[in-house]
C-alpha cells in the first residue's frame, strides 16, 4: 500500500515538472529559432520521414554553420523539436496542438505525406502559425484558402502530365491511348486527375482506368488488360509498391507498351531492387540531382547529393532534397520580414521568390509553389546491367535523350 | 462493371490459371491455421504476419546473395522455433481458454510483429528476385510467371509432406490424438503441452514457406499480413477444419473468385470483396460454426 502511495507521488511529481518546464520552450529562445515537426519515424511512412528528417537536418546544420539567420542586427540559429506522429494523422493533429499550445512553437515545419499534411493544415491555420512543408503535394491542400501553408513542391496533379505530354510530341501531335491504374489514396488519385487534365487537353483517350487497393501487391489483370489493348502510355501510380509490383509483372508477363511513367521510383529503388527489368521506366520526380538550380548554402545538386552521403551514408531521394530546400526558405523569409512577427513571417514567406539547389521557388496564392517543373527521368542501363537514372524531361534540363518507344522484350 | 473476362476467352483461361496458382498458395496458409485451430482451439489472427516475416527470411537470404528459393528450405526451419517460441511465451496461457482470449491474444501478437518488423526492417515494400522466367501458353495469350508455378509446386509438396507426416510419424499421431481428445489423450501418455508447441511451431513453419513464396512471387511490406489471415480464415471456415482436400479446394476457389472479382470489379476491390464473401460465408453458417472441437483427419 505505502509502496503504492510513493509510487503515485513520485509519478506526479515527474508529471508536474515535465509539464512546467516543458512551457519555458518558445519560438525565439535567447539566439535560437524553435521551429517544430511532427515527423513519421515510426509507421508506415518511417522510410520517408526518415528521409525528411534528415533533411531538415542537413539544412539545419549547413545554416548554422554558416552564420545562422540575421533578423533586427542578430544573429540566430535555427532548432527542430521533432515528435514522431507514428504515420497517423490523427496523432499528427494532436502534436500539432501540443507544439503550438505547449511549446510555444510559433513556426512549424511539415510532416511526411500529403495525408498528415492534410491532417495538421487545419490546426495551424488556426492559431496562425506559419508552415514550410516540403512533402504534402496533394491538390486539396492548395484549394481550401490556407493561408499559412506554403509548399517548397510542385502539385501532385503536374506529377506526370509531363509525360502525356511528352508521349503527345513524340505522336505527332496526335492524342494518345493511356491505360492507368492508381492506387486510392489521396496522392495518387490527385496524380490521375493531372492526366485526366492533360489527356482532355491534348485530345488523348483513356482506354483502362483501373483503381489499385491499398493492400496492392498483384496487378496482373490490369497488366492482361494493357496486353489485350495495346495503350500507347501505361500510368501507374501507387507509391513504393505500385512502382515494385509495375515493374515485376511487366517483366514477369512480357507485357509491351511504348511509354511507361510512374511515380515514386526513386523511393522504391527500382533499379537497384529489379537491375534491368526497371529499364526504360519513365519516372516522375520533385527533384535530381543533375539538376543546375544554384544556392549559396548547398551550392547545387551535385554537391548536396555528395555532402548528402558523406552526412547519412545514402543518395538522397527528393524527399530530403525538398525538405532542405524548406529551411531555406524560412530563413529567406525571417531575413526579409526582420521579425518574428508570425504575420510578418507570413507575408515574407508568401513574397518569397527565390533559387535554391532544390529549384525555383515562388508561391501561388493557394501556398503551391509554381516556379518549378517537375521532372522526369528514364532510367537506363548499360550492358553490365548497372543502371542509373537520367533526366530526360523537359529539355532544358535533359542530360539524356528519350528512349521512345521502349523496346518489346522479344527484342531485348 | 466490366466483363471483358468473359469477352476474350483466353483471358478467363488466364484468370482461372492465375486464380488456381494463387489459392494453392492461400489454402498452405489455411491449411497451418486449419492444422492448430482443430488441434488447439485457436484463430490465430497473427497468421498472416508470420507470413510476412517468413517473406523477411528469404528476403534477408536474397539480399546476402543465396538464391531466395532456398528461403523455402530456412525460413521453415527459423519460424518453427519462432512458433514454438511464441507458444511457449503466450500461447500456453491461453490455450485452454475461451476462444475469444486467444482471438485478443493473437491479435496482440499480430500487432506487435507488425511493429517489430517495421522496427527492425523499415517500411520499405521489399522483394526477392528469383530470376525464374515466363511460361506462355497458347501462342502466348498466357502468360505464366514461372515464380507463381514454383509457389504452387512448392505449396503441394510441402502440403503432401505434411499430411504423410500426421499419419506416419509419431508425433503427427500424437497431435491427431489430441485434436480428438485431449483429456483422453492426456491420460494415455501423450505429452499435451509439447504436442501444442510442436503444432504451433509446424503452423508457423508452414506460414514461412509460403511467406517465402509470397517474397519471391509478390511483395512484402510489414503491414501486409492481415490480408492473408483473413483469406486462410476464410478458406477454413468454409472447408472445415478436419478437411484438408476442402482447404485445397476452396483455396483454389477464393483464389479463382478473387481474380475474377479483380477483372470484373476493379482491382480495388479484390480484397474487398474477399471481406464481403466472408461475411456472407459466415451469416449463412452461423447455425452451423458450433464451438465444439472438430478433429482433423
Amino acid at each position: 500500500m505505502k509502496i503504492n502511495r510513493i509510487i503515485l507521488s513520485f509519478i506526479s511529481a515527474v508529471a508536474i515538472l515535465l509539464s512546467t518546464s516543458v512551457v519555458s520552450f518558445a519560438k525565439v529562445v535567447g539566439d535560437k529559432i524553435v521551429l517544430g515537426a511532427a515527423i513519421s519515424l515510426t509507421g508506415k511512412y518511417s522510410s520517408n520521414g526518415v528521409h525528411t528528417q534528415n533533411g531538415y537536418n542537413m539544412a539545419v546544420d549547413r545554416i548554422n554553420s554558416m552564420g545562422g539567420v540575421k533578423v533586427g542586427g542578430k544573429t540566430y540559429k535555427f532548432e527542430i523539436i521533432y515528435y514522431d506522429d507514428e504515420s497517423n494523422p490523427k496523432r499528427a493533429a494532436q502534436l500539432a496542438e501540443r507544439l503550438i499550445s505547449q511549446d510555444g512553437v510559433e513556426f512549424m515545419l511539415g510532416p511526411y505525406s500529403s495525408g498528415l499534411t492534410k491532417a495538421i493544415a487545419p490546426v495551424t491555420e488556426k492559431y496562425g502559425v506559419p508552415m514550410v512543408e516540403a512533402n504534402g503535394a496533394s491538390r486539396s491542400l492548395f484549394t481550401k484558402g490556407y493561408k499559412y501553408l506554403f509548399a517548397v513542391l510542385a502539385p501532385a496533379n503536374l506529377y506526370l502530365d509531363v509525360a502525356i505530354r511528352t508521349a503527345v510530341e513524340l505522336n505527332g501531335g496526335k492524342g494518345v491511348r493511356i491505360a492507368q491504374a492508381f492506387e486510392q489514396d489521396a496522392f495518387s488519385q490527385d496524380v490521375r486527375l493531372g492526366i485526366l487534365d492533360a489527356a482532355k487537353e491534348t485530345g488523348s483517350e483513356i482506354i483502362i482506368d483501373d483503381k489499385l487497393p491499398k493492400e496492392l501487391n498483384d496487378m496482373a489483370a490490369t497488366l492482361v488488360k494493357v496486353k489485350q489493348m495495346k495503350p500507347d502510355v501505361l500510368v501507374v501510380s501507387g507509391h513504393t509498391k505500385g512502382a515494385l509490383t509495375a515493374i515485376r509483372q511487366i517483366a514477369e508477363m512480357k507485357v509491351d507498351v511504348p511509354m511507361l511513367a510512374m511515380t515514386h521510383c526513386d523511393a522504391a529503388k527500382l533499379s537497384k531492387q529489379h537491375g534491368k527489368n526497371s529499364q526504360y521506366a519513365l519516372c516522375a520526380s520533385q527533384w535530381h540531382k543533375t539538376l543546375t538550380y544554384k544556392d549559396n548554402f548547398f551550392k547545387d545538386g551535385m554537391t548536396y547529393a555528395a555532402d548528402f552521403q558523406k552526412e547519412f551514408g545514402y543518395d538522397p531521394p527528393y524527399q530530403s532534397a525538398e525538405s532542405s530546400a524548406a529551411l531555406l526558405v524560412f530563413k529567406d523569409a525571417f531575413e526579409r520580414a526582420n521579425s518574428f512577427d508570425q504575420k510578418k513571417v507570413r507575408d515574407a514567406l508568401a513574397a518569397t521568390n527565390m533559387q535554391t539547389f532544390y529549384g525555383n521557388i515562388k508561391f501561388a496564392p493557394g501556398g503551391q509553389n509554381v516556379d518549378k517543373p517537375m521532372v522526369l527521368f528514364q532510367v537506363m542501363c548499360d550492358g553490365a546491367g548497372k543502371c542509373e537514372n537520367k533526366v530526360v524531361a523537359p529539355l532544358k534540363w535533359a542530360s539524356a535523350k528519350l528512349i521512345h518507344p521502349i523496346p518489346k522484350w522479344s527484342d531485348r | 462493371m466490366d466483363f471483358m473476362v468473359f469477352q476474350y476467352p483466353m483471358i478467363t483461361v488466364q484468370a482461372c490459371l492465375d486464380g488456381i496458382l494463387l489459392g494453392i498458395l492461400f489454402a498452405l496458409i489455411a491449411y497451418g491455421m486449419a492444422l492448430q485451430w482443430g488441434v488447439m482451439n485457436i484463430i490465430n489472427i497473427a497468421q498472416g504476419d508470420l507470413v510476412i516475416l517468413g517473406g523477411y527470411i528469404a528476403y534477408f537470404m536474397y539480399l546476402y546473395g543465396i538464391h531466395p528459393a532456398w528461403g523455402v528450405i530456412v525460413s521453415p526451419i527459423i519460424m518453427y522455433f519462432v512458433g514454438v517460441g511464441i507458444y511457449k511465451l503466450v500461447i500456453n496461457k491461453v490455450v485452454d481458454r475461451d476462444l475469444f482470449i486467444s482471438i485478443l491474444a493473437t491479435f496482440g501478437i499480430s500487432i506487435l510483429f507488425m511493429q517489430l518488423m517495421n522496427f527492425a526492417f523499415g517500411a520499405d515494400v521489399v522483394l526477392a528476385n528469383s530470376g525464374y522466367g515466363t511460361t506462355f501458353l497458347f501462342d502466348s495469350a498466357v502468360v505464366l510467371p514461372n515464380s507463381k508455378i514454383f509457389s504452387a509446386f512448392v505449396s503441394i509438396v510441402f502440403a503432401i509432406g505434411l499430411v504423410i507426416y500426421m499419419k506416419k510419424s509419431k508425433l503427427g499421431r500424437a497431435i491427431r490424438a489430441t485434436a480428438q481428445n485431449a483429456r483422453a489423450a492426456k491420460i494415455l501418455g501423450v505429452d499435451t503441452e509439447k504436442v501444442y508447441a510442436a503444432t504451433f511451431g509446424l503452423n508457423a513453419a508452414l506460414c514461412g514457406v509460403a511467406g517465402a513464396l509470397i517474397s519471391i512471387t509478390f511483395t512484402i511490406h510489414p503491414y501486409m499480413g492481415l490480408p492473408y489471415t483473413i483469406r486462410s480464415f476464410m478458406i477454413v471456415i468454409v472447408a472445415g477444419l478436419g478437411n484438408l482436400p476442402g482447404v485445397a479446394m476452396s483455396g483454389m476457389g477464393l483464389g479463382v473468385f478473387e481474380e475474377f472479382a479483380d477483372y470484373i470489379l476493379g482491382t480495388e476491390f479484390r480484397i474487398g470483396s474477399v471481406f464481403l464473401l466472408l461475411v456472407l460465408i459466415l451469416v449463412y453458417r452461423r447455425f452451423k460454426l458450433s464451438r465444439k472441437r472438430e478433429y482433423l483427419k
